[in-house]
């Protein structure tokens, strides 16, 4: 479409279509005043500022007019001064004038409009000033909302419907006694999701940080929590994280931030983080020299090489890490035990997905989500897990795409859901076949795409015989024509997008659950177009990065097989080692080993398998009985306890190097402020240990240097370097220096050998422990919005503790009244493994025969109620699925229980 | 109240346009609109949380708070407001101890004013649940009180 070409005062215009009249001004950098327009919102035109004048019409509204070609605009009048002044007036009648020691101050809107259009005092003195003396809201321990300060532009309101989808706040009561409003009146009462996004758009300081300081410079790098990898802006004062902001030009986040980016960055300046090497003493740990500490780890190391040694790396770290903790292990200790927490999350998706498409990794971006006209969102609570990402469902819905979600748990997205399906926990091959099967039946399949791009089609549609609806709707729980309607509404609707995390991958069929999402999106031929795809999402910061780096015992760096010998080699040539052949031990077989006695010494970067081990209680005895243990980390978590040596880490703002996010985007960490005390960054630590067991290859002096190695080692990572990497980073694959990088997979041919995509016959297998008379309940775990993993991080963050502290037993209001258990009662959980004491929270987003608990909180660590099951191919254990029972308890609570549980809980709660 | 609610909501389909009348008929019978009710609503319609409250603050009828077993309405029409009303309710405020728009701690009573109850002919008007209580004066107040306390006294012995 044409441009359009505007006079504004006098000067030519030119504009994109569909501008408005503001938007044509501003962008040429003509001000106009204006109060309630917002470039990420719909115009609603109520602060009447922006009035402008366009010939032959009057006067109009700048932000709701559309720009036209050969439009003349005054934005200067006497008569537009006289309405405009009006306007301010009224608003200024209502606004307390203390400008001065307003946290706004400098940065307010109404204060630029009143200074552009001039008050005099004479006239300021004279406005008939109303008293207006409403309580503020201080209940969020993040940020404060003052109804004084407020204009009533409703940039907030908007912002947390269009935006944000919490729709927490509207204007309520009317006439003078109008105001935002949650409906309780208290915002940590309501829907309020904490994300500040209204706190942010705020004009005025009617909504503003509690803590609150200038920075004096900013960096830009990557949020150090989930998968989706949020670019922010750490705002730096006197060596410490004073604000964080989004940036509004990332393609992952546009600015956007859930509450833990935004405000859970405490735990950086923490007194708790470890400033020390640490070494074990007649017991005791207590804190040494690097030297010391480094020649200790290097002299046991040395006497572990081989199979006896195991390494566990991190999704916290950096891609650069993460590749030299791989390198350590194969090139110098000679071993393949190296593994990390992806076991435990992703490990089916990157064997499933493998296995059919020939890549384990999101299909498609985090923004051609929004492009969909279906999202199919299953076993992923996405508003608690992956926040900012879950914003697009949001926006996807607003344009008219249908919401399918299924979740064992009535979860938030619900809310914007077109239909919902509440199946059983493990049901998910039952549902997923069963949906196929109506596709099939009624031929709504893409049969041009699956006779040109897939292969074992008929196996597949055979294996279907074997999931009639009836059987489907016993096993899941659905009823039937849910089940109908939504195959009808996936197949018609393309194209769709399938979102799913641990609610799919958490079980002993989790591969198999990923295989069935993989033939259902093969089925409708969703797979290499715009808001399609498979889209497994990522649970830890650089968990995607961490597999892709290899930090796995069957793949080198970009998924090469170490049983390859050509690969081998290839990284022999260039590491100057022999590399072991066979895979090694995945994280989850290594707790038998070390129990055997096989696995001697444990290298552990950034993990705390103490409380996210399934059988945590296996996993504590386990290490327990190894010759030695290396924790290092930021704080002394529950596993560092255990160790005999705690090496101090720099935290990801202490440091510089790549994530790679749930869209397969590597992006850079930025260093912000030093390290505290000694604590060294990781690709530091462990280059030290390597120098000092005699290895070559180890000499960085920056982790630039690290993605070169492994640009040249990695195909998929062959275009990345670190000036490629500005401003947005790149999407993998991106073979050469040249490649822009690869926002959706498959768009020609598949990873595969042949190019096509695999369709697996499948069997429908219940979960291995399910409720029986003696654990008559289901126990399935899950996640809060307000904390991260094992909270290491997010429990030190004194606002995320207010906001969710503490660990809830989850129960319909059924069982609940069927034990007679009232709401915050305290109970003892009971599974075949342990047992955790807990207060119950009656809710029905738990269905009848179902309880939930998170896996925050080390004093209620409810993995040691999980079952250690594992799936046979991918190896993770099935903490979504296990048999509890509950005892009530009577009386208050017995502070002695958990140390008979575990005796790490002495730090529960720091 | 969850039984209460289903109750009410068993007559309606759950549409956002039925918000009002089952705002309307949870009032009916809870005398006000409790936080959780408006929640259970919120989800049964589909409406956002805040939008239901809203909506709900918009309108005078509705409330948020319990009403008192005596539920007193003063008149302030023109026509009661000539014969006396603002005495009226300067009495009953004094007799009950409370405010226009507040409710008794014993929730026994509440005080409200309305504009006009479309009585002028029996002006200065009073309604007391719903009854009007016609040609209303300051000693009546006092004795409106006086009997409803002893008949609360008489029905607790």
């Amino acid at each position: 479409m044409a441009d359009l070409r505007l006079t504004i005062d006098g000067r030519q215009v030119v504009v994109a279509q569909g501008a408005t009249i503001l938007e044509a001004a501003l962008d040429a950098g003509i001000y106009i005043p204006h109060l309630c327009h917002h470039p990420d919102l719909k115009p609603v035109g109520i602060c009447r500022l922006c009035m402008v004048e366009v010939a032959g019409r009057g006067m109009t509204l700048a932000c709701l007019a559309p720009a036209e070609d050969g439009m003349v605009v005054k934005t200067e009048s006497q008569q537009i001064d006289k309405v405009r002044r009006v306007a301010l007036e009224l608003l200024l009648v209502n606004h307390p004038g203390d400008c001065l020691t307003c946290a706004k101050n400098n940065r307010c809107q109404l204060q630029r409009i009143a200074a552009y259009v001039g008050v005099s005092p004479q006239r300021f003195a004279r406005l008939r000033r109303t008293e207006k003396t409403l309580p503020p809201d201080d209940s969020n321990p993040f940020f404060l909302f003052d109804p004084n300060q407020c204009v009533l532009c409703g940039i907030c309101i908007r912002t947390c419907d269009e935006i944000v989808g919490a729709n927490a706040i509207d204007f309520a009561f009317r006439g003078f006694q109008t105001m935002v409003s949650t409906l309780s009146g208290r915002w940590v009462e309501s829907s309020c999701v904490s994300c500040g996004e209204c706190v942010v758009r705020c004009p005025v300081a009617a909504l503003v940080p509690k803590r609150y300081q200038q920075p004096q410079h900013e960096v830009q790098t990557v949020c150090p929590y989930c998968g989706v990898g949020c670019t922010i802006y750490v705002g730096i004062r006197g060596g410490r994280i004073v604000a964080v902001g989004g940036d509004r030009q990332s393609p992952v986040n546009q600015g956007r931030l859930c509450v833990k980016g935004r405000f859970g960055h405490d735990f950086v300046h923490h007194p708790d983080r470890l400033t020390t090497p640490l070494v074990r003493r007649d017991g005791q740990l207590v804190p040494v020299a690097w030297d010391e500490a480094l020649e200790l780890v290097a002299r046991q190391f040395d006497q572990y090489r081989g199979d006896a040694f195991a390494a566990m790396s991190s999704a916290r770290c950096t891609n650069e890490e993460n590749y030299l903790m791989q390198k350590l292990v194969r090139a110098v200790l000679g071993t393949n035990n190296i593994d990390h927490c992806a076991r435990l999350c992703h490990s089916p998706s990157v064997a499933g997905l493998a296995r059919t498409l020939g890549s384990g990794a999101m299909t498609n971006t985090i923004q051609d989500i929004a492009q969909s006209r279906c999202i199919f969102a299953i076993g992923t609570n996405t508003t608690a897990a992956h926040p900012v990402l879950a914003l697009k469902v949001v926006e996807a819905v607003r344009r008219g795409a249908k919401l399918i979600v299924a979740n064992p748990k009535h979860i938030d997205l619900d809310r914007h859901a077109t239909l919902r399906l509440q199946h059983q926990p493990g049901s998910d091959v039952a549902l997923l076949m069963g949906m196929a099967r109506v596709i099939a039946e009624e031929r709504l399949y893409d049969a041009e795409f699956i006779a040109r791009r897939t292969v074992d089609f008929d196996a597949f549609r055979a294996s279907l015989e074997r999931f009639p609806l009836e059987f489907v709707e016993q096993a899941t729980g659905v009823p039937r024509q849910h089940i109908v309607e939504a195959a009808r509404m996936f197949a018609n609707h393309k194209p769709a997008s399938i979102l799913y995390a641990m609610g799919i991958t958490q079980h002993t069929h989790g591969t198999d659950n990923v295989l069935a999402i993989s033939n259902l999106a093969l089925l409708t031929g969703n797979l290499g177009i715009p808001g399609g795809g498979i889209n497994p999402l990522r649970g830890q910061g650089n968990v995607q990065g961490a597999c892709d780096m290899g930090a796995l015992p069957n793949v080198l760096p970009g998924y090469q097989r170490v049983d390859d010998p050509q690969i081998r080699s290839k990284f022999e040539a260039v590491w100057g080692c022999t590399l072991p052949p066979g895979p090694g031990l995945a994280l989850t077989e290594m707790f038998d080993a070390m129990l055997r006695g096989q696995i001697k010494a444990v290298y552990l970067m950034g993990e705390n398998p103490l409380l996210s081990e399934a059988d945590a209680q296996h996993a504590e005895r386990a290490l327990r009985q190894l010759d030695f243990l290396v924790v290092q980390d930021i704080f002394l978590t529950e596993t560092a306890r255990l160790a005999h040596v705690v090496l101090p880490a720099a935290s990801s703002a202490e440091k510089d190097g790549t994530f790679t996010n749930t869209e397969r985007r590597v992006q850079r960490v930025r260093k912000a402020v030093d390290p505290p005390g000694e604590a060294k960054p990781d690709w530091w630590i462990i280059c030290q240990i390597a120098q000092r067991l005699g290895a070559s290859g180890f000499s960085f002096s920056h982790p630039q240097e690290i993605m070169s190695e492994i640009a040249s080692l990695t195909p998929i990572y062959g275009g990345m370097a670190y000036q490629r990497l500005e401003p947005q980073g790149l999407q993998w694959p991106c073979p050469s220096m040249d490649h822009p990088g690869t926002p959706i997979l498959h768009t020609q041919r598949f990873a595969t050998p042949d190019g096509k995509a695999r369709f697996v016959p499948l069997d429908y297998k219940p979960p291995a422990e399910l409720p029986d008379d003696e654990y008559p309940l289901l126990l399935t775990t899950d996640r809060s919005l307000y904390q991260y993993h094992t909270g290491t991080m997010t429990r030190r963050v004194e606002g995320l503790e207010v906001l969710d502290g503490q660990e809830r037993l989850c129960i319909n209001p059924h069982d609940a009244a069927a034990m007679q258990l009232a709401d915050g009662q305290q109970v003892i959980v009971r599974s075949r493994r342990g047992r955790v004491m807990v207060r119950v929270k009656v809710t029905s987003s738990c269905q009848p025969g179902v309880v939930s608990l998170t896996f925050h909180f080390a004093e209620t660590p409810t993995n040691v109620l999980t079952h250690a099951a594992l799936d046979p191919v991918a190896k993770i254990p099935e903490t979504k699925v296990c048999a509890v029972r509950i005892e009530p308890l009577d009386g208050p609570p017995q502070p002695g229980l958990h140390q008979q549980i575990t005796d790490t809980t002495s730090c529960a709660g720091r | 109240m969850q039984e209460s609610l289903e109750a009410v909501f068993g007559r309606f389909q759950g549409r956002s346009e039925e918000l009002i009348p089952i705002l309307q008929q949870v009032q009916e019978h809870f005398g006000y609109l409790p936080k959780e009710a408006l929640r259970a609503v919120a989800d049964f319609t589909r409406v956002p949380e805040s939008r239901v409250y809203a909506v709900a603050t918009f309108y005078a009828q509705f409330r948020f708070r319990p009403i008192g077993r005596q539920h007193i309405m003063v008149c302030r029409g023109t026509a009661c407001h000539v014969r006396g009303a603002p005495r009226i309710l300067q009495e009953l405020e004094k007799q009950l101890g409370i405010k226009e728009g507040e409710t008794s701690a014993d929730l026994e009573y509440s005080l409200e004013t309305v504009a006009c109850i479309g009585a002028c002919g029996l002006s200065p008007c009073v309604m007391v649940n719903r009854q009007v209580q016609a040609k209303f004066t300051p000693q009546k107040a006092a004795q409106l009180v006086r009997r409803s306390d002893s008949a609360a006294a008489s029905q607790t012995h």
